[in-house]
């Protein structure tokens, strides 16, 4: 990990007091260009595999030339959250939002917006059904949904720069709280905000941070659990990297609570570019004197470091992550005793979700009441999701507690593209279960979630149409299950095994007419047989499909068919003879020789052959469109 | 040479027993892979049983015991990348490679591994070829990706 370079202007400066950081936020005001003209490109995850450095490459080269440099200032941000639309380019003073931005725009955009104040129409985003351009982000219908609290700073600042934090009220929480509250006053305020873990479980934060606080011992630690491991989840991926600085100040009011000095942010080894943003923002916080000791003037005293996971799905679970940052394999065990008793080398250990402890931080900083009045009666605040599978705005959403599954699919997520029908949607990752159409008015809360057999979870979203096979989908968990079961637990290790094979069967057209009771007894069997939260939960996703797609599996036990295509044992590809125009493309792409014919000759499949892969579907030109596939049907040609 | 780059790294710790997994982690970036002499030397400086730096280094998908390929092709099995198709993607890249998901060729000069997931789930269905990533993958794509980087690669080595 390369260490980041000294910064110059606040070398020898410390904010060793609220004061000292209010006059520190007024120099870096006061220091900022004139003309206010910014170039904010997104540099998360989703706009970075788009090409966004290019993009961000073209920015300064481009600049340089028309000798710009000095008037125009061009910054990395975080994950704006529309990945699907990516690379993201925001420009300032007036806020423009272009989209799918390359780096053959860079001049025009240069010399249109930023020189002529005019904008440059074909990058904006235009409503496919009106034809109406939004120049901003709010006017786009993604955003209008959406509540951002706790990814507000996520895409307007720079990730790596303390003083962007700064110049938006950073670190304003922790200085009113450790100058002017006591650490009960401040588990008080958190427990009256109504805040409840992110992590999925939900369990109330304000209550955990007393059971700590009031645990005997004078060493005690905070972990913020990065282990991000629901496959298609990717939340706290894009604060850890857009944010870093709001989850550094949420560890500090977490510690000074409980009466922690130590904390450590337990991230996935696979988030190259979050551990190189936390670790950047901890060495400024540390230059900076706000992290170290006597945090302001406060005799508060407060150190975090990162410890990288090592790729085990397991370890988001409490105790398993304590058992990883102790160096031993990511095993479970039973509770109590709670972490918050015992935990890290046996001390009282508090341990939060990224999400969970931004919105510490926020709570903090606008009080409890105000916090208490978004979501709904039992669920405040609001809830990031990651709005993942057949959805035409694929991203990072973050709403309102309360909010429906339709209005999140639909009008945040836009709804399902192509023409396609919705068939059902999966929260919760491998832990959660599969909603169909007609539950899609439920309110996104904890309970009502759980209610219909899924869970809240870390807020993956996964929406999937018809052309998605629930069986299938239903086994994909199952192999994740079993692969990522720690093997303790009998229970969990062989019967997700039994399980997944059982499915697997399914899909291949081998089920018989009792497997679906095995499922269910199986499934009891792993969620009463195990210690820890994975094998309580992981049959979710088979007992939700059993429940709400019986049918499904009926077909493929009885009638050997699978109406979204997608189980490869029970389809076969066909080339209609009176569509085939013998062109030649399917038969040059197969990857298995086993399309015959020639020029002249209509093509046909050797069905010995064919490994069903659909290559020939793919290469067959949409104006012939000769390939077919069928399932459960016999097809004579 | 083993010892003169593990003990380089080992200076940096102290010998506590919570390193363990920084310090493999440190030894797999320096090596490619986790040495069985390496293990050994890790478990006497932590004073540790091998058999528990074993069952770590076994226990999380990060660490790998055998030599890994030149180039690491991994096929993202995450949520979104699955229902759009990365299972038949992850086929057909070990048809093309002639090896499973897991395993490197013979000429150490691929590895090919599935993960979950890469969080460009936008993009899905996903490949990472080294840290490039390759967005929207279609059985085509796939094979132009793979058969160009086999060709460039080649051509680099002469």
């Amino acid at each position: 990990m390369k260490k980041p370079a000294p910064r110059e202007s606040s070398k020898s400066f410390k904010i060793d007091s609220p004061e000292s950081l209010q006059l520190f936020k007024k120099s870096i005001v006061a220091g900022e260009s004139a003309t206010g003209k910014e170039v904010v490109i997104c540099c998360g995850s989703g706009c970075m595999s788009s090409g966004s450095e290019h993009v961000r490459e073209a920015f300064v080269s481009e600049s340089k030339q028309q000798g710009l440099e000095d008037e125009v200032t061009i910054k990395r941000s975080g994950c704006r959250g529309l990945c699907v639309r990516g690379p993201i380019v925001v420009v300032d003073p007036d806020d423009i939002f272009y989209q799918y931005v390359t780096k053959e725009d860079v001049p025009e955009i240069i010399s249109e917006t930023l020189l002529e104040n005019r904008v440059v129409e074909k990058l904006l985003d235009e409503d496919p059904a009106t034809g109406k351009k939004y120049l901003h982000e709010d006017d786009i219908p993604f955003y209008k949904k959406q509540k951002r609290v706790v990814l507000k700073n996520c895409g307007r600042i720079d990730p790596t720069s303390i003083e962007d934090y700064i110049k938006v009220d950073g670190f304003q929480a922790v200085a009113k709280v450790v100058s002017r509250m006591t650490p009960e006053e401040v588990i008080e305020d958190i427990k009256l905000s109504g805040l409840r873990g992110r992590g999925g479980a939900g369990f109330p934060t304000g209550i955990k941070w007393e059971t700590a606080g009031n645990a005997p011992g004078e060493e005690k630690y905070i972990i913020c659990n990065g282990d991000e491991g629901d496959p298609g989840a990717f939340m706290d991926r894009s604060v850890m990297e857009g944010d870093p600085f709001s989850v550094l100040e949420g560890m500090m009011i977490a510690g000074y609570a409980v009466g922690a000095s130590r904390g450590i942010i337990y991230v996935r080894a696979e988030y190259p570019l979050a551990v190189h943003h936390l670790s950047t923002a901890i060495a400024q916080c540390a230059d900076l004197g706000l992290l170290g000791r006597d945090v302001m003037g406060s005799g508060f005293d407060f150190e975090i470091k990162i410890v990288k996971g090592a790729g085990a799905f397991v370890c988001g679970e409490e105790t398993a992550l304590i058992a990883s940052v102790e160096g031993r394999s990511g095993q479970p065990r039973p509770k109590p005793p709670f972490p918050a008793i015992q935990g890290l080398w046996g001390k009282p250990t508090i341990i939060n979700n990224v999400e969970t402890l931004v919105n510490v931080s926020r709570i903090m900083l606008n009080g409890a009441e105000w916090y208490s009045k978004i979501g709904t009666e039992t669920n405040k605040g609001t809830k990031i999701f990651s709005l993942v599978g057949t959805v035409r705005n694929v991203g990072l959403v973050e709403v309102e507690m309360g909010t429906t599954l339709r209005e999140i699919i639909y009008d945040v997520g836009g709804g399902i593209p192509g023409g396609k029908r919705f068939k059902a949607v999966q929260t919760g990752g491998p832990s959660g279960g599969c909603i169909p159409e007609e539950l899609l008015d439920l309110p996104v809360e904890y309970e009502t979630l759980a209610n219909v057999g899924s869970i809240m979870g870390s807020g993956g979203m996964l929406v999937m149409d018809e052309s998605t096979c629930i069986v299938n989908i239903a086994r994909y968990f199952l192999d994740f299950a079993q692969h990522e079961s720690c093997g303790q637990c009998v229970p969990c290790r062989l019967g997700t095994k039994q399980m997944f094979k059982i499915l697997k069967d399914i899909t291949k057209g081998e089920g018989n007419p009792q497997d679906i009771n095995t499922l269910f007894y199986l499934a009891e069997a792993v969620k009463a047989g195990s210690i820890c939260g994975l094998g309580m939960t992981v049959p979710n996703p088979v007992l939700s499909t059993i429940k709400y797609f019986r049918d499904e599996y009926r077909e493929h036990i009885h009638e050997k068919r699978c109406r979204a295509l997608v189980c490869r044992s029970l389809i076969s590809y066909h080339i209609k003879e009176y569509k085939c125009k013998a062109c030649l493309k399917c038969l040059q792409a197969c990857p298995v020789d086993a399309i015959i014919g020639a020029k002249w000759q209509v093509h046909e499949i050797d069905q010995t052959k064919c490994v069903k892969c659909g290559t020939c579907m793919e290469v067959c030109p949409s104006r012939f469109s000769a390939v077919e596939c069928v399932s459960g049907q016999v097809i004579e040609d | 040479m083993l010892d003169r780059r593990l003990n380089k790294i080992l200076s940096v710790f102290e010998g506590e027993k919570g390193d363990l997994i920084s310090i493999l982690q440190r030894v797999q970036e320096e090596f490619g892979f986790l040495p069985e002499d390496a293990l050994a030397a890790i478990a006497e400086f932590l004073k540790l049983p091998p058999s528990q730096v074993f069952s770590v280094a076994t226990f999380y998908d990060y660490f790998h015991l055998t030599r890994r390929g030149d180039h690491l092709i991994c096929v993202c099995q995450g949520t979104a990348c699955h229902v759009r198709g990365a299972r038949d993607i992850l086929e057909m890249a070990e048809k093309t490679l002639g090896i499973k998901s897991g395993q490197t060729t013979p000429d150490f000069k691929y590895s090919l591994d599935r993960l979950a997931c890469v969080g460009s789930c936008a993009l899905a269905p996903v490949v990472l070829v080294g840290d490039d990533v390759h967005s929207k993958m279609t059985m085509k794509k796939l094979k132009d990706v793979l058969t160009t980087n086999r060709d460039n690669k080649e051509s680099e080595t002469g």
